[in-house]
């Protein structure tokens, strides 16, 4: 659990993030969304003490992160961000190893890690271990970024922009693993986005920040339906807004006794999915795996926020 | 490939000349007028040859470890201060001519090897201060972070990110510094430092143009095998360094 406490970070009258607290569950995901210069980031970075708070305070598990060195901190903490940051000298176990030799670890627990690693992000140890990183494409160097994130097995993850400079295709597919291991090693996780729809996939809150100040700290479901500000509500754009509440619920919540016609849905995928499936084939209803129909009617309300 | 050859050659010609000088006194005789001996024999050319190149590696050596730590030392935030002052000891012994330092070091230090070293090294510096201080600060900004974010303390992330990162440019600022010391070496022997100088000066003085041709061709093969050596030398590390930023 992450505990932010009246936060704030000055560079000399500016103040780049400005009397921010909020906490993040144990195993949950917060997105950090916002424009640029949002402060975002700046926030981000004073969790791990890249950036040494002016004053307020972040409590990780109870200990206050003021009270450690910065280098042992940052240990404990996982840390991924934009266009990797991969050693270029180094191979890739070597740049996943990188943590757990600062912390004195033996060679047979770092192979065993370093493998464990690569295959929990699909990439095969035999293959891919001793590849250096520009042997890799964009979307394995970020895999090998994130598995060395991780490597030390930290309760926290820290992630800016980790998709950033990957295309939409990869990114999608980026996300759902990052969710999904997320979800395996129960891993705290921060990441800072400037995507609205990236935040309401990944995040399990949604934390919006406008010229340092945070201006809701909420569920996506609350944030997409009860904007705090103007500014969340722009954000968001509300020509959006209906296919990201859609893609908040999966087909088996909605699922209504009866038959219908054609293929069966999966129960995991998203209402957005079933809504697109509706209108490309012309059907009022589909049927779901296991029983059940989804109803058009039914997506129409769920688009408009009301309940099933 | 041809340039690959041409070294070798070079080389091999350079190796058979130092050893039995006195089998390309044919060659060398149409240079000389009056009899005068075609090659120069008052001290062994090959230890000429090793002297040289000994003072050139001793200064250039002590250049690379003095302009090296400087330059890792302005780049640190405690040493940026220094970097105005740091560049200008550079670009003062840079600009400050070789043999007025030996004019000034020979009463201090006598004559001989000591001052010849000192003009060298002080010669040498620049080139491999300003390499370092490029090195260091184009390294891609990413890595930096990340190595900091992963928890390594200043003194790892020099060791172990910025000086293997940074080292084909530091190399080639050692490769330009030890070329111009190879030529620069020659005024060494004006205060009598045995260098190869001393053929080129006794050609001078006897108006033996065999002798300047003979000690200007040695330092000039040798100045090109030393080029290319590090070279190659700077080619592997960036091979290995700068793998992931094309």
């Amino acid at each position: 659990m992450i505990e932010i406490e009246n936060l704030t970070k000055r560079y000399g009258p500016l103040a780049a993030v400005e009397d921010v607290s909020l906490t993040v569950e144990r195993g949950r995901i917060a997105a950090l969304v916002g424009t640029s210069g949002s402060g975002k980031t700046t926030l981000l970075r004073m969790i791990n003490r890249l950036v040494e708070p002016t004053s307020g305070r972040v409590r990780i598990d109870g200990t206050d992160t003021a009270a450690l060195p910065p280098h042992l901190l940052r240990r404990r903490i996982g840390y991924a961000i934009q266009g990797h940051g991969l050693f270029p000298h180094r191979s890739v176990a070597q740049n996943i190893a990188t943590v757990p030799r600062l912390l004195g670890w033996d060679r047979p627990r770092i192979a065993a890690r370093v493998d464990e690693l690569l295959d929990l992000f699909q990439l095969p140890p035999g293959e891919f271990r001793d590849r250096m990183p520009h042997e890799l494409s964009g979307g394995q160097q970020q895999r090998v970024g994130v598995a060395r994130a991780l490597a030390a097995k930290p309760d926290l993850l820290l992630m800016d922009e980790p998709f950033g400079a990957l295309d939409p295709v990869i990114r999608a597919q980026a996300q759902a693993d990052l969710r999904r291991i997320q979800r395996e090693l129960g891993t705290t996780l921060v990441i800072v986005t400037h995507d609205m729809a990236e935040a309401i996939t990944l995040g399990d809150r949604i934390a919006v920040m406008e010229r340092g100040r945070l201006l809701q700290y909420a569920p996506p479901r609350e944030i997409l339906t009860a904007p705090a500000t103007p500014f969340v509500a722009r954000l968001i754009g509300t020509d959006e807004r209906p296919f990201h509440l859609l893609s908040l619920t999966c087909v088996a919540d909605l699922a209504q006794p009866g038959e219908a016609e054609g293929p069966p849905l999966a129960p995991g995928a998203s209402l957005r999915d079933a809504l697109a499936l509706c209108l490309w084939s012309g059907r009022a209803a589909l049927p779901v795996e296991g029983g059940g129909v989804v109803t058009l009617d039914a997506l129409r309300r769920a688009a408009e926020g009301l309940p099933p | 490939m041809t340039g690959r050859l041409a070294l070798g050659l070079a080389a091999v010609l350079l190796l058979a000349f130092l050893l039995s000088p006195d089998s390309f006194a044919p060659l060398l005789r149409p240079l000389t007028r009056n009899g005068a001996p075609p090659v120069y024999t008052q001290t062994s050319l090959l230890s000429l040859t090793l002297s040289h190149l000994g003072m050139v590696a001793g200064a250039v050596l002590a250049a690379s470890v003095l302009a090296v730590g400087f330059g890792v030392l302005v780049t640190r935030p405690s040493g940026r201060d220094f970097l105005p002052l740091a560049r200008t000891v550079a670009s003062v012994g840079q600009t400050f001519p070789p043999v007025a330092v030996l004019a000034l070091a020979v009463p201090v230090m006598g004559f001989g090897t000591g001052p010849t070293m000192l003009a060298l090294f002080l010669y040498g510096l620049l080139p491999i201060f300003e390499n370092t201080l490029a090195g260091l600060a184009g390294l891609p900004p990413q890595v930096i972070e990340a190595a900091r974010g992963m928890g390594m303390t200043p003194a790892q992330r020099l060791w172990r990110v910025e000086l293997p990162l940074a080292l084909p440019v530091i190399l080639s600022g050692v490769r330009l510094s030890a070329v111009i010391a190879l030529s620069t070496a020659t005024i060494g022997s004006t205060v009598a430092a045995r260098t190869l100088g001393e053929v080129i000066i006794a050609g001078l003085l006897s108006s033996n143009t065999a002798f300047v041709v003979q000690g200007g061709v040695v330092v000039g093969i040798l100045a090109l095998l030393i080029h290319a050596g590090l070279r190659a030398l700077e080619d592997r590390a960036a091979a290995w360094s700068h793998a992931g930023r094309s």
